[in-house]
């Protein structure tokens, strides 16, 4: 964990809701993807948790969705303005995983933290598969970026205005993708469905209300099949088996 | 000129009165990976049952204007673990007095407890939680009536001989006559005040933000309640008070002391900002200096 002092380059709407931030600053306590930042804003006590999309030569991005004060408080913060940050928060996804065909299924603005994963699994030579769900056609983000990585990526709208019509599941089976690991962050039914649903071996990242964001206060504590979890600490990625559902 | 830091609890040294309360800070172990948290003048690490417990569903957090419910409801691996696992870990880290701070659900579990950490060496203080919100038919239950409290006080002081600070709820109508049965039933300090009931109510879903829906609110917005109750207490008691509640800043412990602590607690502002304690130490100080304040000590209670 170390505390930092970014300066925002740029904050700009992808959708309706989800945006874009840009920071400049040290990044060098990030060391894996689906890590995350915890922001401190004017006026509002706790941090607010945020999961990191990219981070390199000092520039951290981070992707957002405006859902109540806090979001709706970072949406109208201006390029230039500092904002704190504590960084390297959490364990993050495990890109070693001996695997060639690796699947990352993401959700609404669960899909941020699967990019600097996907980058990282693509530069090991990996055969990376992209499932994205959203609810509608207007609320896909980041297709085109997850595609110049390198990625094959399918889409599935809740209301089959784009892609595949239904969720990621659905997509999955109509791709007939043949993946041999999955990574995935998204909404909870949809992380319990993937996980019914695919025999393969995995790994999601849980999203709970925190409290301190560095494990003191035990406020996004879970059970799982090895005892009480910290989502921010031991978290938010843990192995599917952890899980109980 | 030097400051003088030091402050004394029942007998016990601290080369500074800041300490970090217990929930806010674990076990220390994160903590000692922050900074040095030798600098600290003790650690009241996180609230301790006799069984392991998992605590209360999620959400357990919800956030307030300069404050804070949690609703964590005693998360702890038990006694036990904590004596063969999380203390052994801090001893590495940490080589001064370090607060017990004991919670259960009937005096027999508060006691037993007690009997188990009196043998913990660096444990020199034992603080007794008879104030959390969170749980039910346990902890506050024994806190709100003055009768209750001090038949926890007097057992838990028959199995130790280490000085038990029993810790008080502000969410009773006069926490002076529970303060002064704690002290006639043989309490050897007081910390005070735990959190304050609170709740909060998601409008667009129409339900409690907090799973347990209420949970105990902390941060700056109850500091000035805390100095008032530490005000009463202090002077209505001889036993020291370790003063806790929305402490933030080297202004607070300094404001919190003339009110009559002899040590504070700094709580949820270890969870916005980890850097809290230390930076109000070494703040401390400077502060002094400009107060023309040269023993930190004889300020305790300089407000009547």
């Amino acid at each position: 964990m170390k505390e930092v002092i970014f300066e925002i380059i740029e904050n700009r709407p992808l959708t309706q809701s989800i945006y874009q931030m840009v920071l400049r600053g040290d990044c060098s306590a990030i060391t894996r993807p689906g890590q995350f930042v915890e922001l401190s804003l004017e006026g509002l006590f706790l941090r607010r948790p945020i999961s990191v999309c990219n981070y390199e030569n000092n520039e951290l991005t981070l992707i957002y969705k405006v859902v109540g004060k806090g979001t709706a408080q970072m949406a109208e913060l201006a390029a230039g303005t500092k904002l704190n940050a504590l960084t390297g928060l959490g364990n993050g996804f495990n890109d070693s995983v001996d695997c060639s065909r690796p699947l990352l299924v993401g959700g609404g603005v669960g899909v941020p933290p699967l990019y600097r994963l996907a980058r990282n699994l693509i530069a090991q030579g990996k055969d990376v598969t992209m499932v994205l769900g959203f609810n509608t056609a207007s609320e896909i983000f980041y297709r085109e970026q997850f595609e110049a990585l390198g990625a094959k990526v399918f889409v599935a709208t809740a209301d089959g205005s784009e892609g595949c019509k239904g969720f990621v599941t659905d997509a999955i089976a109509q791709s007939g993708v043949d993946a041999d690991y999955f990574y995935s962050c998204g909404p909870l039914p949809m992380l319990r469905a993937l996980t019914t649903a695919l025999d393969i071996a995995g790994e999601i990242s849980l999203e709970e209300r925190m409290g301190c964001g560095f494990g003191i206060c035990m406020g996004c504590s879970i059970q799982t099949a090895s005892g009480p979890k910290r989502v921010c600490k031991e978290g938010p990625v843990f192995k599917k088996e952890e899980i109980l559902w | 000129m030097v400051r003088d830091l030091s402050t004394t609890l029942c007998g016990v040294e601290l080369d500074n009165p800041v300490i970090p309360a217990s929930g806010t800070f674990g076990f220390g172990l994160e903590m000692s990976e922050v900074y040095d948290i030798n600098i600290l003048g003790s650690i009241s690490v996180k609230g301790t049952t006799r069984e392991a417990r998992f605590g209360n569903p999620t959400p357990r957090i919800a956030e307030c204007s300069s404050g804070m419910i949690n609703s964590v409801g005693l998360q702890n691996p038990g006694i036990d673990a904590v004596i063969s696992h999380e203390l052994p870990q801090l001893r590495e880290r940490f080589h001064k007095p370090i607060i017990a701070n004991i919670s259960g659900f009937s005096i027999e579990e508060y006691t037993e407890c007690c009997r188990k950490i009196d043998s913990e060496e660096q444990v020199e203080i034992i603080e007794v939680n008879v104030s959390c919100p969170n749980v039910h038919n346990g902890g506050m239950a024994f806190g709100t009536s003055a009768e209750s409290a001090a038949a926890v006080t007097e057992a838990v002081k028959a199995v130790t001989t280490k000085p038990v600070f029993i810790k008080l709820s502000p969410n009773v109508t006069d926490i002076v006559s529970i303060a002064r049965a704690c002290e006639d039933a043989g309490a050897d300090g007081l910390t005070l005040i735990n959190t304050m009931l609170g709740m909060r109510i998601d409008i667009a879903r129409r339900r409690p933000v907090i799973a347990n829906k209420m949970g105990g609110f902390s941060g700056r917005a109850i500091f000035p309640v805390a100095v008032r109750m530490v005000y009463q207490v202090a002077n209505a008691c001889s036993i020291p008070v370790i003063g806790c509640g929305g402490i933030a800043t080297a202004e607070d412990v300094v404001e919190m002391m003339m009110a009559g602590a002899s040590a504070v607690q700094v709580g949820a502002e270890n969870l916005r900002n980890p850097y809290a304690c230390k930076q109000i130490i070494e703040e401390l100080p400077k502060l002094m200096e400009r107060l023309g304040i040269e023993k930190l000590r004889d300020i305790i209670g300089i407000v009547k």
